[in-house]
């Protein structure tokens, strides 16, 4: 009899343990390293497991520059992480090559999250199903350092276009050379400058970037005079320069600039400034008074690989780290306006002089999709380049723009 | 030896032992081939295989995401098309051509007159060996900066100070290259001064001697004496600086990192473009036919550099 007892006690014994087992779930969450970012997922993460004492909260993070390439290749490898971090450009190729997996409506239904969240989260959905949800939602808008303004007797920061120029020339500073010592506005198409060229001048000169198919629809007059007013800042007005102080945050956050167009992301780096009071408007209105933004986000999804007991845990956690109250902490933290229209409009935010703008330009942003956000921002780069540096037409540069970035586009669809 | 094995072997049947008995020489073979067996399957398994497969990559369209398919030659089609490939091939050699020669004749001379200062000696070849030791992305970080425009660019300040115009340097698409290789130059300048010193130390006195009493100038000295004799010397450092100068890329990539290789594709080498094929674009197939070029290209010039070697035994 000594035997069937021991037996039933080791039988005792396994099911005590898978018991303990299930209880103690464990899921991985990967985004990139970003301070803030960091941080605020860290406070979500403690919130999360004091409520949830059976799921445990692993976070793992990568630079910027290597995460794509770290999720792809741990997902080939079968050892991804089970929800993740993305930039809503990435989703076609996520989506393609099966790293996540679609939300299951019965937790997250489409009309709720149409209802709730800005519109611009139908980016990451495909054929009615949404692939994840983001926390924030970051948009763009003119900053503008107060000290320069003074100092050229501008009391109102600019609301439309001609005044931006007007503006820029009466702060920017040159030396004897006719070398820029301060800009009047920072020109860096590869920080935001290619986003407010796509989604914003080229709309506001009466133009779409891409039509209805998403082929590349930039290549006519629109098109052209916007990239000549961008391109004119530095070759007809002078009042900024290519590559200057290296980046153009780099040149605000200096005192360099006056103006530097950038997103809600930059506002963590910008605190710190105390040798001058900077402030921020919308961006600039076109002459007919029109404006537009451009809204983009990282989102939270679930991994493909994610099944069973880990699948309802990860989903608690998706769940958790896209409610109102995730929204406001990462708001505190990092600067990213809330995803949920409820917590982002509040009065208290309405009110502020910082996020106010950002909030407005949510109203009428956009947010052209990407299938190669490197290769189509290169092409824009280039596109300024052939002008400023090389002297090329505007007109020849846009249309070789246009056939770099089509070709791009052709090759995402085959 | 011959004769030897078939006894051994003899006496092992004789003592009606399983299996069979080794000679001495045999033995040690199997045993240098036991302890090399390790590296062998390491290396065949970390360097060959990955290379050859990279040969096969070559032929698909693989993307990471997505099952590798047999395209045959398309890749290298595309890639022979495309102006850009060209242009960044060309690029690739132009760092080679401008870098290699400049480096060699910079430390060349450096050592030639370094080898005869007593004063402080130890401290100044130091001096130049330091950059060698220094992490290359630091290097160019710095580099990037001497290199901005004004207000913060060490070079610009000095220009402007000098009241010359302002120069764009990374900025612009005819500076941006030689500027880079310059970096390339510099760092790697103390370590060719030491591999020239130490060869020009080699050279018996006794010839010099011989030389002056013979009454040769030094421009004859020179001429007929260190630069034979440090031959073999050159040709290392014209190998090592070549295959240093073909892979260039972190100076590249640090230095125009806002728009790497940029501007317009100006500085962009081939190894540049491979990293951003396969790791910005997830084009592996395509990645895995442009690492093949380069692969050709570095195993033509190496194999053109053995060829001198043996021309110089």
């Amino acid at each position: 009899m000594r035997i069937p007892t021991l037996l039933a006690g080791l039988a005792a014994g396994i099911s005590l343990l898978s018991i303990t087992a299930a209880q103690a779930v464990e899921i991985n969450y990967w985004q990139y390293v970003y301070d803030t970012r960091v941080k605020a997922m860290d406070e979500l993460i403690k919130n999360f497991e004091a409520a949830n004492p059976d799921i445990t909260v692993k976070q793992t993070t990568f630079p910027y520059d290597d995460y794509q390439t770290k999720v792809i290749a741990a997902h080939v490898a079968g050892n991804g992480p089970d929800v993740l971090q993305f930039y809503y450009g990435w989703l076609d190729k996520f989506q393609q090559g099966g790293v996540l997996q679609p939300l299951d409506p019965a937790v997250f239904p489409n009309a709720e999250i149409e209802k709730d969240f800005f519109p611009i989260v139908s980016a990451i959905s495909r054929d009615g199903k949404y692939y994840g949800l983001p926390t924030a939602v970051r948009s763009l808008a003119l900053f503008y350092n107060k000290k320069l303004l003074d100092e050229a007797g501008i009391t109102e920061p600019p609301q439309t276009l001609d005044e931006l120029v007007a503006d820029a020339k009466k702060t920017v500073k040159t030396d004897g050379g006719g070398n820029i010592t301060s800009e009047g506005i920072t020109l860096d198409p590869a920080g935001q400058d290619h986003q407010w060229w796509r989604d914003v001048l080229v709309r506001q000169f009466g133009g779409v970037p891409y039509d209805d198919k998403g082929n590349v629809a930039y290549d006519d007059d629109a098109g052209l005079k916007a990239l000549t007013w961008y391109t004119d800042l530095a070759t007809k007005e002078k009042v900024g320069a290519l590559g200057f102080m290296d980046e153009g945050q780099a040149a605000f956050k200096g005192g360099l600039a006056a103006f530097t167009v950038d997103g809600t992301f930059r506002l963590g780096s910008f605190k710190p400034i105390t040798d001058f009071e900077w402030g921020v408007t919308e961006l600039p209105a076109n002459a007919e008074g029109v404006r537009s933004n451009f809204a983009s986000f990282f989102a939270n999804g679930i991994s493909a690989d994610v099944t069973g007991e880990k699948k309802a845990a990860a989903e608690k956690f998706l769940q958790y780290v896209t409610s109102p109250e995730a929204m406001q902490i990462w708001l505190k933290t990092v600067g990213e306006l809330p995803a949920r229209r409820e917590a982002a409009l509040t009065e208290e935010n309405l009110a502020d002089p910082i996020y106010a703008p950002f909030l407005k330009g949510l109203d009428y942003a956009h947010t052209s999709n990407f299938v190669d956000e490197a290769g189509q921002r290169q092409v824009a780069i280039d596109m300024v380049n052939r002008v400023v540096l090389e002297g090329q037409s505007p007109k020849d540069s846009l249309d070789e723009a246009a056939k770099q970035e089509q070709a791009i586009l052709d090759a995402a669809k085959k | 030896m011959a004769s030897t094995a078939p006894t051994i072997a003899a006496d092992a049947t004789r003592k009606g032992r399983a299996g069979f008995r080794l000679t001495l020489r045999q033995r040690r073979v199997a045993w240098a081939w036991g302890f090399l067996a390790l590296p062998i399957v390491f290396y065949g398994w970390i360097r060959f295989y990955p290379t050859l497969n990279a040969f096969w990559l070559s032929l698909t369209d693989w993307d990471l995401l997505r099952p590798a398919t047999f395209i045959g030659l398309a890749n290298y089609e595309k890639l022979f098309a495309d102006p850009t490939f060209w242009k960044i091939f060309g690029n690739t050699f132009e760092y080679l051509l401008i870098g290699m020669p400049v480096s060699l004749v910079l430390s060349f001379i450096i050592a030639y007159y370094l080898d005869r200062v007593r004063f402080l000696h130890g401290f100044i070849r130091a001096l130049y060996f330091v950059p060698f030791l220094t992490t290359a992305a630091a290097l160019a970080w710095v580099w990037r900066w001497f290199y901005q425009p004004v207000p913060i660019g060490v070079f610009n300040d000095i220009l402007s100070h000098l009241g010359l115009p302002a120069q764009p340097f990374l900025r612009s698409t005819a500076q941006a290259l030689p500027a880079i290789t310059v970096t390339g130059i510099w760092a790697g300048l103390g370590f060719q001064i030491i591999i020239f010193m130490a060869g020009l130390r080699a050279i018996p006195s006794t010839y010099y001697e011989a030389a002056r009493i013979d009454g040769l100038g030094e421009w004859a000295i020179l001429r007929k004496i260190t630069l034979p004799l440090l031959k073999p010397t050159t040709i290392f450092l014209v190998v090592f600086s070549s295959i240093g100068f073909l892979r260039i890329f972190d100076s590249v990539f640090n230095m125009t990192h806002n728009d790497p290789g940029g501007p317009l594709n100006s500085t962009k080498p081939l190894v540049l473009l491979i990293y951003q094929t396969a790791f910005s674009s997830y084009d592996m197939g395509y990645a895995a036919a442009q690492t093949v070029v380069l692969f050709i290209i570095l195993l033509v010039i190496s194999l053109l550099q053995l060829f001198l070697l043996r021309d110089r035994a």
